[in-house]
């Protein structure tokens, strides 16, 4: 027998990816490699995984790899924040840019 | 506990969810899409925020050190130089898989011998993918920054060697799905994963690189989708999908744009443009010109379009190139910039350059908007782009790039090239283009010949 929770991942995997393609077709090309450094600093979302790992002691190697994956991920989320901002800063247009 | 926590961790993850989805929807236009990044922000920190609460968690010493210490290493990657861009997106998707990794990892310990089989199959879904992306992607980003060789290296049997690694890898997988009691073979799935990631890269010429780095960003997603599987948890699910997506969609327009099918993508992308053989070279003639010669003709003109690749951010030539905007502005020129999208070595990366020497977005056109103007451009520069310009993809069927849509700067009235020599570009596929009667081509530096152009149209061309 299958799970619930699993059918229900199931659902929120197919209807994320439905939003996932419908969203990120509309962004321009323009935008693609803010898009991208976005995405992954989105991504890193897995620091909650990982979080939970290191906090709950359960092993010590689960410790020390949810530590590591703590500093993994955080850096990613950090620093693609920022280096999105800076990207996106620099685009402007030559409508508001006219002194 | 606090009663409720439950409820309110839930909650942080409903909201984080859809400020997820609303940061990737703001940016999708340039105007809103600041919003966008603050709305991803607000949304990890309160992810984050509302996990800490979580009652299971009975020592915090080692989350602080480590949110500490990836802060500290995140902030100078989040401010590296934008030419560094693509190899630091490349060490991004490496340490998003690393995390995603190292938690199926320590899951598949904390829970063997009694893993559930639909449980073992994602979470080999995910280390594997997870794996082969951690060192696909520091292959990527070695490559990229030139610490490893930028050349494809190639051998026979290549992709047999790969695809039977990929092979031992699933069946040790299915063998873990039956048998997850038997633990001395996961790190040896894992292994091969690693190991396969790197195989992967092995034949990757830099100029497929656009390709590659969406297809690991796409694998990236999928791992971490499949991590919150594994934990139960729906906003990864969430914004692993959205970054899986992303990868996905950023993949197919790259391979569209260099016209490869999808199963090219995801297995001959890793195949290799064949060189063109030893093509009997004619004599052909090519025509030359200096920069006071090319800065007369672009000031007599009235539409320019101007074509950058890859060479353009060798030669850190964006900003030379904006002076010569400027002054071609100033002198009533309408200037343009035709944007490929595999120019570069990741999507938009021509983009992100051009932007950064302050070109406006309004001028940055892509390839469809871009060839239509063509037959109305009384000259067209280009800078640093080869293969993308090159109409041997239109005409020539027996070309390695035949079928390829190019930007068709051939039909502009007057094209000129800048180009350090004759010598053919990255894939080794000599240029017609080149050799046309309406072409000039001006031999040097980008950046210094830009730059001497530029000085010519400010002297109002005095000198001649």
């Amino acid at each position: 027998m299958v799970k619930p929770d699993l059918i229900n991942s199931l659902y929120v995997f197919i209807l994320a990816a439905f939003i996932g393609f419908e969203v990120i077709r509309r962004v321009s090309p323009l935008l693609h490699t803010p898009l991208m450094s976005l995405t992954n600093a989105l991504d890193a979302i897995a620091v909650v995984g990982a979080i939970i790992l290191a906090g709950e002691h359960k092993s010590t190697l689960a410790t020390v790899l949810g530590t590591i994956a703590i500093i993994a991920a955080t850096s990613n989320a950090v620093g693609g924040f920022i280096i999105t901002d800076r990207m996106l800063k620099m685009f402007k247009s030559s409508r508001t840019q006219k002194p | 506990m606090i009663p409720g926590t439950e409820h309110v961790i839930e909650i942080t993850y409903i909201v984080a969810a859809v400020l997820f989805i609303l940061s990737l929807k703001w940016l999708s236009s340039p105007t809103t899409a600041r919003r966008g990044v603050w709305a991803g922000e607000v949304g990890m920190v309160l992810a984050v925020a509302g996990t800490l609460l979580y009652h299971g968690i009975v020592d915090y010493k080692w989350i602080a050190i480590a949110l500490v210490l990836g802060a500290i290493i995140g902030v100078p990657l989040g401010n590296v130089g934008m030419t560094a861009v693509p190899q630091r997106t490349a060490l991004s998707h490496a340490f998003g898989a690393l995390c995603v990794t190292l938690v199926g990892t320590a899951e598949y310990y904390l829970r063997a011998p009694d893993v559930p089989p639909f449980m073992m199959s994602v979470l080999s879904l995910e280390v594997i993918l997870g794996g082969l992306t951690v060192t696909g992607s520091l292959m990527a980003a070695g490559k990229l920054q030139e610490i490893l060789p930028q050349r494809p290296i190639t051998y026979k049997g290549q992709n047999f060697v790969n695809l039977a690694m990929l092979a031992v890898a699933i069946a040790l997988a299915v063998r873990l799905v039956l048998h997850p009691e038997e633990m001395v073979l996961y790190p040896f799935m894992v292994g091969i994963a690693l190991v396969f990631g790197v195989m992967l890269i092995v034949p990757i010429g830099g100029a497929d690189m656009p390709t590659v780095i969406s297809l690991l960003n796409s694998y990236a997603g999928l791992s971490a989708a499949a991590m919150g599987f594994v934990l139960n948890s729906k906003l990864l699910i969430v914004a692993g999908s959205l970054d899986g997506a992303s990868g996905f969609i950023l993949s197919v327009n790259m391979s569209k744009a260099m016209n490869r099918s999808f199963t090219n993508v995801l297995f001959g992308a890793f195949g290799q443009v064949q060189p063109a053989g030893a093509a009997a070279v004619e004599a052909r003639t090519v025509r030359s010109a200096t920069a006071e010669e090319a800065a007369a003709i672009l000031s007599a003109a009235n539409k320019v379009v101007i074509v950058p690749g890859y060479g353009m951010a060798v030669a850190q030539a964006q900003h030379k190139v904006r002076e010569l905007y400027d002054a071609l502005t100033k002198k009533g020129v309408d200037v343009k910039f035709g944007i490929h999208p595999v120019a570069g070595r990741m999507p938009g990366h021509m983009n992100v350059l051009l932007a950064e020497a302050d070109i406006p977005y309004d001028k940055l056109l892509d390839m469809d908007e871009v060839n239509a103007d063509f037959p109305q451009t009384d000259v067209a520069l280009v800078i640093g782009a080869n293969d993308v310009t090159n109409p041997a993809a239109r005409t020539d069927t027996g070309s390695p790039i035949y079928g390829m849509p190019i930007l068709d700067v051939d039909k502009a009235r007057t094209v000129m090239v800048i180009k350090r020599s004759m010598s053919p570009g990255f894939a080794g596929i000599d240029n017609p283009l080149y050799y046309l009667d309406n072409t000039l081509m001006l031999f040097g530096d980008a950046k210094a010949f830009v730059g001497s152009i530029v000085r010519e149209i400010a002297g109002g061309g005095g000198h001649g």
